[in-house]
């Protein structure tokens, strides 16, 4: 008895807190909707105007393209680069281990301000604020860490004695890398990806700095959308990013349910013959 | 089966491996030291050790996972101590098996003669012959992980023998499977040996999977070879307490030799010497099965030389029996008898004469 008023207890409680972290974000679902000139809620008349109201104007475009750009740049960038170094510190030899992890994981408890303030005056400089460059290099920084500590964790998963066979039986350390070791903490370097494209994706505190007329990502769009015009097409936008990211997690979710479903169809057979 | 067997079997020959004055220290930690050893072509030799006895490092240093310390191996008269695993060619196994995941069984066997740009027809053919060979013919195309440890450790063989390496290394391959399975492969790996007339080296801390399978055994105590002889030169020679006691059971007396007698250190008792007389030594070793046991009242022949004691226990073993003694002194002897032979009167706390032929006793440092 008490147990079954444990588990719903526990039930409403993980509902709740589910509630708490997606509403505020649902919330503008409803309101891109709206026929009001105004961020209402809830919405009065429905409508698509705001969503019309993102084709016609081509800065929406620009900067959505701008920032996709930057994100996939930036997370390509940062796979590689975590990847070494996840493979430095977790296999290599090398003296002050502990210092160069703390220095690559830095940027997670930099504040972004100082970050996006120390690359806005060195960029400057070198005329690299609103570029795409200038952008990558910054965002490739805050992703770093992401990627190191997925794929960190993935290789200490991943016996070195599959790395000491493969070597055994003829594979060089690259061969080795590509064919034992990169299949193997695949799963890891995604995920550290996935999760790099997200920073860069919706960063706007450094982003805002490297912004201007001549170059701004769809997060500093949207930021000084809502300061100059309080209508609701921010509020479509972030349907429409929302509709980009579930979407993304859904195909994903399938391609690994499609995989174990393919895989376990592969063995099937072979359990038939050897039965 | 026979014909799977043909291309390793005619086209390897075994490569002689020369290691010498190898040493490996961590900082202050000594794990070998000066290790010479001679492992000859086509040879089964087996490296024998407790844990921490060096016999992983060195196999180790063979492969080329270890850098010594110092010292040199080769492999055919040609210098080797600082060219890569994988440009070494030798085959290995471990006892973690370390099959690829994420390949079928017949990708990891294939993995070798990818490395080696074997043209692809030939990889089929060859990867058929190899899990023939370890009589995992149908298998091919499931996952290491769908496969039991005896299995698995059949394809990791497979995959090591398939390149047709001259030299094969095994450290310990069989410690993480049964007895049954054990026995099973030590006389599959001793077959594929013989079949195939490669070098193997072998790691193991089993006694017994040394005395089965080997051609020659290195015992190997404190990062050093302590002996190095067949089996039957470590079991009936050993060349000093330590190695009487690792390989095999044996009762030892620790005492002086003095002159043509062997005085016990602890009893008083003294024991005659044959063969032995004027050795140095402080102890004198007889195996179990050559120590006999009678009533106290029945008389001791004349060659013989005995000690009273008492019988602590009798185990039954099926083929032979194990008698458990302690002497008066309060040492503890082992005795094995032929059942049929069981002696009358020896049930535990029975008086007893142990005793043996002095030919068969020898005195050891």
């Amino acid at each position: 008895m008490t147990k079954t008023l444990t588990r719903t207890g526990l039930v409403a409680l993980a509902v709740i807190i589910g509630a708490y972290l997606i509403l505020p974000v649902l919330i503008v679902v409803p309101m891109s909707f709206s026929d009001s000139s105004f961020l209402t809620f809830p919405p009065g008349e429905m409508s698509l105007r705001w969503f019309h109201n993102i084709l016609d104007e081509p800065v929406w475009l620009d900067s959505a393209l701008a920032s996709l750009q930057v994100a996939l740049l930036s997370a390509a960038c940062a796979v590689v680069l975590g990847v070494l170094a996840a493979l430095a510190l977790v296999r290599g030899r090398i003296p002050f281990r502990n210092t160069i992890t703390a220095v690559l994981l830095a940027p997670l408890i930099v504040p972004y301000v100082i970050i996006g303030l120390a690359s806005y005056i060195a960029f400057l400089q070198l005329g690299l604020t609103q570029t795409t460059l200038g952008f990558v290099l910054v965002h490739t920084c805050l992703a770093v860490p992401y990627v190191v500590i997925n794929v960190a964790a993935g290789l200490v998963s991943v016996d070195r004695r599959l790395e000491m066979a493969a070597m055994s039986l003829g594979a060089g350390p690259v061969t080795t890398f590509f064919k034992v070791t990169l299949p193997l903490i695949l799963p890891s370097v995604l995920a550290g990806g996935l999760f790099a494209f997200f920073i860069s994706w919706d960063e706007v505190v450094t982003a805002i700095f490297l912004s201007g007329p001549d170059m701004t990502t769809l997060p500093v769009q949207m930021w000084s959308g809502i300061r100059v015009q309080i209508d609701p097409t921010v509020a479509a936008i972030s349907t429409l990013v929302l509709l980009v990211i579930f979407g993304s997690f859904i195909v994903l979710g399938l391609t690994r349910l499609i995989q174990r479903l393919v895989r376990r169809r592969m063995a099937d057979p072979a359990t038939n013959t050897g039965a | 089966m026979t014909a799977a067997l043909e291309t390793p079997a005619q086209t390897s020959t075994g490569a002689p491996i020369s290691i010498n004055a190898v040493s490996k220290k961590y900082g202050d930690n000594t794990v070998l030291e000066a290790v010479d050893l001679d492992v000859r072509a086509g040879e089964f030799l087996t490296l024998l050790g407790a844990s921490g006895s060096g016999k992983s490092t060195l196999l180790n240093i063979i492969a080329g996972f270890t850098q010594p310390t110092g010292g040199t191996v080769t492999v055919d008269g040609r210098d080797i101590t600082s060219r890569p695993p994988h440009k070494r060619g030798f085959g290995m196994v471990s006892q973690h098996y370390a099959l690829f995941p994420h390949m079928s069984v017949a990708d990891n066997v294939a993995f070798p003669l990818k490395r080696q740009k074997v043209a692809k027809g030939e990889i089929r053919r060859r990867v058929a012959e190899a899990l023939e060979l370890v009589e995992l013919g149908h298998l091919g195309g499931r996952r290491p992980s769908e496969l039991s440890g005896g299995q698995q450790q059949r394809v990791a063989l497979a995959r090591a023998i398939v390149f047709r390496p001259r030299v094969l290394l095994m450290d310990e391959p069989l410690g993480a499977l049964d007895k049954l399975l054990r026995e099973q492969l030590q006389l599959e790996i001793r077959r594929l040996h013989q079949e195939m007339g490669i070098t193997f080296v072998f790691v193991t801390h089993d006694q017994d999977e040394a005395l089965t399978m080997s051609d020659r055994i290195a015992l190997l105590r404190h990062g050093r070879i302590v002996q190095l002889g067949t089996p039957e030169q470590l079991y009936a020679e050993p060349n000093c307490r330590y190695s009487a006691e690792f390989v095999g059971v044996s009762n030892i007396f620790t005492g002086t030799v003095q002159g043509r007698t062997f005085v016990d250190g602890v009893s008083g008792r003294s024991y005659r010497l044959e063969g032995a007389a004027g050795q140095h030594g402080s102890s004198l070793m007889v195996r179990p099965e050559r120590l006999n046991i009678a009533t106290v009242s029945a008389p001791v022949p004349d060659d013989m030389d005995h000690v009273e004691a008492t019988v602590d226990d009798c185990i039954y073993l099926g083929s032979s029996r194990t008698v458990q003694l302690s002497t008066d002194a309060g040492l503890h002897l082992v005795a094995r008898t032929e059942v049929p032979r069981s002696p009358d009167g020896v049930v535990p706390g029975a008086r007893v004469n142990a005793y043996w032929d002095v030919r068969d006793a020898c005195v050891l440092d």
